[in-house]
């Protein structure tokens, strides 16, 4: 039996020393939960949203590219909160910043530019991401393959920044060097406390792909300010690991 | 700084000239004339015609009745500023800035120019020595301002050199005409007995304004030195430019990166000496067939940061089409601003909007995809939704109003309403089933109305009663109905969608 546990023991150690070898540090003190994310942060690598990383997320309609904008304002609202700003870079150019205030953001302190082309955009926020001053930069983009994104990846290793790539009507998901990726659905919203009209906004959370982390479903809301996890019977899938 | 100038007066310009086209005209007297009034009016004399009595303004038919054989010619319009432009152009070996002063003179400003030629009197003694072994009878005089060295050219009688500080002194004794006057000032002047710049020089300015005007106080002030005034040089300075010849031809984008890297250098060393930043700076590129192209970059904050600029260069390179060969880099900073010295920081807090580094990323993103891509909004005291934000003029622009956050606005709204089709059950009802771009939406939930006025003071149109609306899959929209329920006729649009 000592064998055994001195052989978990040394995987487990192994398994750390693996993580930070691949740019994944221990994280520190007073980190966990940073986001407000709850459970979906479990599914991390150490069990921390990994910042400085580039995350993906794919959403197929309009619907599905708005609920993604209203996850990553919420975690921008975290990002900017000691005054930084923000870069928002996209083909439509159809954020409207009033909006933003109501996810906790202040909205002058965003930048939009707006491209014409998917290689505009990633040569913008390939430039973007190497600016250590920035809290995040978010591009909506159509393609990303794994070159681009092995590209932003190795941006971020030494800027920190954190990068969001929204893929709207994506044709071919192939597999990219991101640290996730999600899709974020909308779904019908609760009435609150039983009055009419809409509830908080709700989302269906799905991490696709996790490197080193444990992909899953949750159901959050976007209720006063912060996000909030709504239980489900049946909320994460069956435990699977994947590796990035 | 101290300023010098020295006023240089062509007593004889334009026959000058004539007798070094026509040396026949030597020792001759002759008369340049215009037409004037059905008259011929002596417009220049040459000093031989001058000895006999002839004066400009005379009719050329007394001049001719008191001289001897006097040669009368057509005065060639014109062409004093060209001859004073030719050697205003010519003086520019002795200082760069010069000033055309017509009719008959050239101002310098010889400002730290005096003494490569062994001080101010050496310095006059070339320009004019020079001047008149070109055949031009020149006089010169130098002083702190440009009024009283234009006075002592042409009046002064004593020294022509007048040491800092003495102008008020050596104007005194001067008629009022070295003032540079309007002549029907200078006739009141005289009139009421004004024969020395000294008699009026000390009286109360108020009583002067009253009766000779601003013009005639500025004209003084200008020669006392009180009131400052510029020059127009005849070649403009662009005041930081970098020069660049290249031994051989260059046409690699290698040797033309190195070309702007030391351009750059020798211009950023200057510019953060005397704490300015390049805000326009232009690349012009001279190639050996005779063409020239050039890159332009502009910058957000002004910046004299090698390696900031060269980034922004370096996005222009490819479009600079070297040819047969590039011989001659000049490198022009055309706008440059006053920059506050960065206090560098040991413990940094986030800067924000203000961050350098992000300053200089979008100088990249405008120097390559264009400035009018990037765009950044300030809320706007406006309810209709197309006009609550308004573009921020710079970094630095904030707004005095507030974001609003009571009503619910979607996070992406479309830059044009969409036209819908519904079904509502009763006239202020949200719609029950709507069709957008051929999908069928069941509303679930619907929260609502907000009617929103138009602002009839910019535009006329309907109002619009915004609704929010939740399919039953999840979907969120902001739904608006033009105008007042009226039998059906009330067009649906979709306006935005909420996450």
């Amino acid at each position: 039996m000592e064998t055994a546990h001195d052989r978990k023991a040394l995987i487990n150690s192994l398994q750390k020393n693996i993580l930070q070898w691949e740019g994944y540090r221990p994280p520190p003190a007073g980190t966990q939960g940073l986001v407000g994310l709850g459970a979906v942060e479990t599914a991390f690598p150490n069990g921390v949203f990994p910042l400085g990383a580039v995350h993906e997320l794919v959403c197929s309609t309009t619907e599905q590219a708005t609920a993604s904008s209203g996850l990553i304002s919420g975690l921008l609202s975290v990002f900017m909160q000691n005054g930084g700003a923000c870069l928002w870079i996209s083909l439509t150019g159809n954020i409207f910043p009033p909006a933003l205030s109501g996810f906790g953001i202040e909205p002058s302190r965003l930048i939009f530019i707006r491209v014409t082309k998917d290689q505009e955009a990633l040569w913008v926020m390939e430039e973007a991401l190497k600016c250590a001053g920035l809290a995040a930069v978010v591009a909506e983009a159509r393609e990303l393959d794994f070159k681009q994104s092995r590209r932003l990846q190795l941006v971020v290793e030494q800027s920190h920044v954190t990068g969001f790539v929204l893929r709207n009507a994506v044709k071919k998901v192939g597999s990219t060097a991101c640290a996730a990726r999600w899709q974020v659905k909308p779904l019908p919203s609760e009435p609150v406390d039983g009055l009419p009209g809409l509830g908080f906004p709700r989302w269906e959370v799905e991490l696709l792909r996790v490197r080193n982390g444990h992909p899953g479903t949750w159901i959050i809301e976007w209720a006063e300010g912060k996000f909030k996890q709504v239980e489900k019977e049946q909320t994460a899938k069956p435990f699977k690991r994947k590796a990035g | 700084m101290q300023h010098r100038y020295m006023a240089i007066w062509f007593r004889h310009l334009v026959t000058d000239w004539l007798t070094l086209r026509q040396p026949e005209l030597k020792d001759q007297p002759f008369v340049l004339v215009v037409p004037e009034h059905n008259r011929m009016i002596v417009r220049a004399a040459n000093p031989e015609a001058e000895a006999q009595g002839v004066r400009t303004g005379m009719p050329a038919a007394d001049a001719k009745a008191i001289t001897t054989n006097l040669q009368v010619i057509d005065f060639p319009l014109g062409q004093e500023s060209k001859l004073l432009r030719h050697l205003g152009l010519w003086c520019i070996r002795y200082t760069p800035v010069v000033a055309i002063d017509l009719p008959d003179g050239l101002t310098l400003d010889i400002s730290g120019c005096a003494h490569l030629w062994g001080g101010e009197k050496g310095y006059l003694k070339t320009v004019v020595l020079k001047l008149r072994g070109m055949g031009y009878d020149a006089r010169a005089a130098i002083a702190d301002t440009v009024g009283a060295a234009w006075a002592i050219a042409r009046y002064g009688k004593i020294r022509p050199i007048i040491e800092s500080g003495g102008q008020a002194e050596a104007i005194a004794g001067l008629s009022p005409a070295a003032l540079r006057l309007e002549p029907e000032i200078l006739d009141k002047l005289y009139k009421l007995g004004f024969r020395y710049v000294k008699n009026f020089m000390i009286m109360p300015r108020t009583v002067l304004r009253r009766r000779f005007g601003e013009g005639f106080l500025l004209r003084l002030a200008q020669a006392l030195g009180t009131t400052d005034e510029y020059l127009t040089p005849i070649i403009p300075p662009v005041p930081y430019v970098e020069r660049l010849p290249c031994l051989e031809p260059v046409r690699t984008d290698k040797a033309i990166e190195i070309g702007i890297e030391k351009l750059l250098q020798g211009l950023c060393s200057r510019l953060q000496a005397e704490g300015k930043g390049v805000r326009k700076a232009v690349l012009k590129c001279f190639r050996i067939d005779g063409k020239m192209v050039q890159a332009e970059i502009t910058t957000t904050r002004g910046s004299h940061s090698v390696s900031h600029l060269f980034k922004l260069f370096g996005l222009q390179i490819s479009k600079i089409e070297p040819a047969l060969g590039i011989e001659l880099f000049l490198l022009e900073a055309q706008k440059v601003e006053d920059i506050d010295p960065l206090q560098e920081k040991l413990w940094v807090d986030d800067p924000g909007l203000q961050d350098t580094a992000l300053a200089e990323l979008l100088d990249r993103i405008a120097g390559k995809i264009g400035p009018e891509r990037i765009m950044r909004y300030l809320p706007a005291e406006h309810y209709w939704p197309e006009r609550s934000i308004r573009p921020a003029l710079s970094l630095k622009d904030i707004s005095l109003a507030g974001w609003r956050a009571d009503k619910p606005r979607p996070i992406r709204l479309l830059s044009k309403p969409e036209a819908i089709e519904v079904m509502a059950l009763l006239p202020d009802y949200p719609p029950k089933i709507f069709i957008y771009k051929g999908k069928r939406h069941v509303v679930d939930k619907a929260d609502g109305p907000e009617r929103i006025e138009r602002e009839w003071w910019l535009d006329k149109g309907e109002h619009r009663d915004y609704y929010m609306v939740e399919d039953e899959h999840g979907g969120r929209y902001w739904l608006f109905r033009s105008g007042h329920y009226d039998g059906g006729g009330a067009q649906w649009y979709l306006h935005g969608f909420f996450a």
